[in-house]
């Protein structure tokens, strides 16, 4: 194709990218290392029959004007990073020389907003993965086993807790294991405490959270696994078998491999996803036990006031988490290109 | 089924039927146990006393004097006026499919005839777009759109879902087309076209299947978006998810938490259908990349 037809062709695309995905980027980094002015103090010195005093106030005009000249703000650098709300570097030094032991020392940078934020982004996204792609792959096995009759139905039922809304099935899910729910209630009896509830116990709403975070994405697991059996090649596999090779030995050289890039490409897609995990923490109310990185950006922008900045700086320390989450991938893909 | 190669022996057939059966429950339970409680009133949905209530609705009989009541849905829809929310929902959600398609079809059909370089790094940059959650984007509009008179408007919601759908419009559409022989434009162009033309003419009429599946895909992503809907919306124009989860902040406190049952079942009937009428589709479009590759 030539350069010009490939221009205009890719011309409304690139821009809508342009304009809504790249620049909000650099925004988002230049909006990170400035801050809100400070209020503008003058002092005023009121000089009365009892002698004179000076008084400090907010100088409203003055602020108003300077917060009009400059609507970036002030320049502050990385300070937004290093501050309580992200990196809290002073924070961590003092806990570090203070606390007895590495586990003292964990215990109480997890109550560090941002180290609260990423340990549970983190933990969520490497339990999750691993258990979706087990849990979806032994789905495809046992619908790959029924009768073709019902496979269709089976796909059907299995497909809804992928396609509904995450803050819809999570709200659906949360609902059942309410202490009057009927999960919750079954939880009471089974554990024998009729206090027991969700919403009180951090590693309880922990696994509940990873529970829907699997339920929700097994089918996306389950369906590609079931494509990729279709393509298993049924020569390989007899002529497996009539060089005597078990089921197991079938399973282990002939269907694994063919098996394993599609698992590549469901941990890729998997880990982009789990990593944003968010409306499940809405939905569960769950942000006294629980937060994400996509939580604490979404909790700094709604509300009364809008805290950009902080916001701003969370937002590129999530894009820096997943570039170094997919920078394997990416120099995969590079290389698999290269080579062709 | 045939070959004895692919015989299972009993006790294996048994556990896969027994784990389908198990997966089965786990997957469709909590919408039909939701769908079936969002018809009781709140003492039965969520019962202190038994938990059986919410199956016989016990309480639903003593409070309405019938077994089932459309008082959730009431309140939802008239009461809190949900049907503005659905209303703008369909708004968005076609305004963005038709956009994203139209830009993403002529993007991805460029990429895919395209042998030079660039078009490759155009599509790495697009799968690095992709990768990055969309709420990260939200704090550098959100100056802008102030500043602008932008923020809260529907047409600001769709152009910013267009382009965060882009990405993965152009991968998928990509694919495609590069199912479709080159042959077919090429002997369109030999015989005058110019580029768009053969487009317009060749490509345009054999390319609906992959358009559809990928018009399933982009809809789902502006139905179910949360993140951007509820940061850029004001709250006469939210779209239905964001205004469920305002129904928790403000109703839940109220003791109408019927109302959001009622919204949740509302949003998830019509993906119901969609999934209905178009299961081949969908799970062509979730392997469409991986299979292949």
């Amino acid at each position: 194709m030539k350069h010009k037809s490939f221009f205009w062709f890719v011309l409304p695309s690139s821009i809508a990218m342009l304009l809504f995905i790249f620049f909000p980027i650099l925004s988002v980094l230049l909006q990170s290392v400035f801050t809100e002015h400070e209020q503008v103090i003058k002092e005023v010195r009121n000089c009365g029959p009892f002698g004179c005093q000076t008084t400090t106030s907010i100088d409203q005009e003055a602020t108003a004007a300077l917060r009009e000249a400059e609507p970036l703000g002030r320049f502050v650098g990385l300070g937004v990073y290093f501050d309580r709300g992200h990196l809290a570097l002073s924070e961590v030094s003092q806990l570090w020389r203070e606390s007895a032991g590495l586990g003292a020392f964990f215990d109480r940078l997890l109550n560090l907003p941002f180290y609260k934020a990423i340990a549970f982004t983190l933990t969520y996204t490497f339990v999750v993965t691993p258990l979706t792609i087990v849990l979806g792959f032994v789905i495809a096995v046992a619908v790959n086993s029924a009768a073709r009759a019902i496979r269709g139905p089976l796909i059907f039922v299995s497909l809804l807790p992928f396609i509904i809304t995450p803050l819809v099935g999570s709200l659906v899910l949360f609902w059942m294991l309410d202490a009057r729910g009927i999960i919750g209630s079954a939880m009471q009896v089974l554990a024998d405490d009729p206090d027991l509830s969700v919403k009180a116990s951090t590693p309880l709403m922990w696994t509940m959270l990873m529970v829907y975070g699997v339920w929700h994405s097994a089918p996306f697991a389950f369906i590609v696994y079931y494509a990729g059996l279709q393509t298993v090649n049924q020569d390989t596999l007899e002529a497996a078998m009539v060089d005597g090779a078990s089921r197991w030995e079938r399973i282990r050289y002939v269907v694994i491999p063919h098996l394993l890039p599609i698992t590549t490409f469901i941990a890729l897609i998997q880990l982009m996803d789990n990593f944003r995990v968010f409306e499940p923490i809405v939905s569960f109310s769950a942000q006294a036990h629980a937060t994400s990185l996509s939580w604490a950006i979404y909790n700094d922008l709604s509300g009364e006031t809008r805290q950009l900045s902080s916001a701003a700086a969370t937002s590129f320390l999530t894009i820096i988490g997943v570039a170094i989450l997919l920078s394997p991938v990416i120099v995969r893909t590079y290389r698999d290109f290269t080579r062709k | 089924m045939a070959s004895k190669a692919f015989r299972k022996p009993l006790p294996l057939q048994a556990l896969l039927i027994f784990f389908l059966v198990v997966w089965v429950v786990m997957a469709a339970f909590p919408f039909l146990w939701t769908v079936w409680g969002s018809f009781k009133v709140e003492g039965d949905f969520f019962s202190k006393a038994d938990w059986a209530n919410a199956i016989f609705g016990t309480r639903t009989r003593a409070e309405t004097g019938d077994l089932f009541t459309g008082q959730g849905y009431y309140g939802a829809w008239v009461q809190e006026e949900f049907w503005r929310a659905a209303l703008n929902t369909l708004i968005v959600c076609a305004a963005t499919v038709m956009i994203s398609l139209t830009f993403g079809t002529l993007g991805a059909y460029a990429l895919s005839r395209s042998t030079y370089r660039y078009a490759f790094w155009f599509l790495i940059i697009a799968l690095i777009f992709r990768a990055m959650p969309p709420i990260t984007l939200v704090s550098g509009y959100l100056p802008v759109f102030f500043d602008w008179n932008l923020w809260g408007h529907l047409p600001t919601a769709i152009i910013v879902l267009v382009a965060i759908n882009q990405p993965f419009t152009l991968w998928m559409l990509h694919s495609f087309f590069n199912n479709i022989p080159k042959d077919l434009d090429e002997s369109a162009m030999v015989d005058g076209c110019t580029r768009f033309q053969a487009f317009r003419h060749v490509i345009v009429p054999v390319m609906w299947p992959g358009v559809i599946t990928t018009a399933l895909f982009s809809f789902l992503l502006a139905y179910n978006d949360f993140a951007i809907t509820a940061l850029v919306l004001s709250k006469e124009n939210q779209t239905m998810v964001p205004k469920i989860a305002s129904f928790l902040g403000t109703t839940q406190t109220k003791g109408n938490v019927m109302f959001a049952v009622a919204a949740v079942v509302s949003v998830t009937a019509p993906l119901f259908v969609m999934i209905m009428f178009f299961q081949r589709q969908i799970v062509s479009g979730l392997t469409a990349g991986a299979v292949k590759g």
